[in-house]
């Protein structure tokens, strides 16, 4: 990812958007910086939030993977390593693992019963997320999510927005064991290359 | 590097793979650069995708968290050293007292990974190592473990390492409020870890400790007796350890960790 492509759905206050990046900051908040940790906070919360709800749907819980993943993203920001993709892909990586992890322990914990997982079908675009983020790049992503098919589409939202297994949503999309990993990899490929990231 | 596995480079990057499969996976991209370049760049791609879901967080939240972090230092960079190594740590001597139940494990380590630089291994496996935790009721557990054999020196032991002029201790907080800490002297080369409300281990398994060492993985040190409150000495070589950690095992403990990871703390020097 480009680490000077502007970040959507954050208004600088004239309310164009503003193109901070992420990378010095996080290299700041390397070093004890927490002033440049608030401006890290402030440029991608929306973003890190936003995935920790979707994905664990519960408020109060989607607020505490939000915290794990930013006191992560504090402790190990030294650890981030450029070469290997965008800051704000890295900090993603850390909350989607802590979102994931919550939603499976819960599951391990009580199995997850059927209203669950059929609430959880494929994506909604529920009204609040909607709502909070008709930017321009969230617009280009679902164009580019428009180009993959509906099975590639529907095993990656399943895959990355519910948090199931390959193995679960090869299941839950009738797809013969072992093709659902297939499909994630093919569409994130497709939306990859569609959005010209990933270098 | 058969096709199959390759085939799971999506998946992983979505977090879509079993605990089983991520730990099989890791191995192959410790070794294997095209799926290393291949996950890198479909991260990118699945970061998009928060772009549709984005949500500010309410505004306490920002306050809390800001808070927070002033009480945490940040750790090191990971520097490549390579050549450098303090002392060799080929031989982790299997400590007095390690008992049957490290058999075998001490002296035939077995790498957790062989990934050649270990920078991506910890930050995943620390969320889950919370994770794992969090379903657990509290209990707690007291007894060194390390009394099997010797006579016991444990307890001066543990004052020894907590009095060390170079202590460095390593805490991990779970959300169920439980904790543990990795008291380390790399002089004395002794270490300690304490668990506080630390849940018991499922039934008919045992939590077994780990140091990690370079090039040579995850080493027994210690198989954590039930009961309150716990401190257990270390067994190993702590002063050439990189960090440490918590697996289940089944009752006895095991030769090599488990993927069922309960925490694993990652030393600022080694």
């Amino acid at each position: 990812m480009d680490p000077t492509r502007p970040f959507a759905g954050v208004p600088s206050p004239e309310g164009t958007p503003a193109v901070p990046d992420p990378g010095p900051l996080l290299r700041s908040a390397s070093r004890g910086d927490q002033a440049a940790f608030a401006q890290l906070y402030d440029l991608t919360a929306a973003r890190v939030h936003g995935l920790a709800l979707r994905v664990v749907r519960d408020p109060a819980q989607a607020e505490e993977v939000t915290q794990e993943a930013f006191l992560e993203i504090w402790r190990t920001a030294s650890r981030f390593d450029p070469d290997r993709g965008s800051p704000l892909a890295w900090m993603l990586t850390i909350t989607h693992r802590k979102a994931v992890d919550r939603v499976r322990s819960a599951e391990a914990a009580t199995r997850r019963d059927v209203t669950y997982h059929q609430q959880n079908q494929p994506v909604e675009h529920d009204s609040t997320a909607e709502a909070a983020h008709a930017s321009l790049e969230a617009r280009r992503v679902r164009g580019a999510l428009g180009t993959l098919t509906p099975v590639q589409r529907e095993a990656l939202e399943l895959a990355y927005f519910g948090g199931y297994t390959h193995t679960q949503v090869a299941s839950m999309l009738d797809l013969p064991v072992g093709t659902a990993k297939t499909r994630i990899r093919d569409g994130l490929i497709r939306l990859r290359d569609t959005m010209g990231v990933g270098q | 590097m058969s096709e199959d596995i390759h085939a799971l480079s999506g998946a992983y990057a979505v977090d879509a793979l079993d605990d089983d499969e991520r730990v099989h996976f890791e191995r192959h991209l410790a070794g294997c650069a095209a799926c290393r370049a291949e996950v890198d760049s479909l991260r990118d791609a699945t970061a998009l995708l928060a772009e549709t879901t984005a949500v500010q967080p309410p505004a306490a939240l920002r306050d809390s968290i800001l808070a927070q972090i002033a009480q945490v230092r940040p750790l090191p960079p990971v520097v490549e050293e390579g050549t450098t190594v303090l002392a060799a740590p080929e031989q982790p001597a299997p400590a007095p007292g390690t008992g049957g139940a490290a058999d075998g494990g001490a002296d035939a380590p077995v790498p957790i990974t062989s990934a050649p630089s270990r920078r991506r291994r910890w930050a995943g496996v620390l969320a889950v190592a919370a994770a794992a935790v969090v379903a657990a009721v509290g209990v707690t557990v007291t007894q060194p473990w390390d009394d099997g054999g010797t006579d016991s020196p444990t307890l001066s032991a543990v004052e020894q390492v907590r009095q060390a002029s170079d202590l460095e201790a390593y805490t991990q907080a779970f959300p169920d409020g439980s904790e543990a800490t990795v008291l380390v002297s790399r002089e004395l080369n002794k270490a300690v870890l304490e668990t506080e409300d630390m849940a018991p281990a499922p039934e008919g398994k045992v939590y077994e400790v780990w140091l990690d060492h370079r090039e040579v993985g995850m080493v027994s040190a210690a198989i954590m007796p039930k009961g309150e409150d716990n401190t257990v000495v270390l067994a190993g070589d702590p002063a050439t350890a990189i960090g440490a950690g918590i697996t289940i095992e089944p009752e006895g403990g095991s030769d090599t960790p488990s993927d069922e990871v309960v925490a694993l703390f990652e030393f600022d020097k080694a």
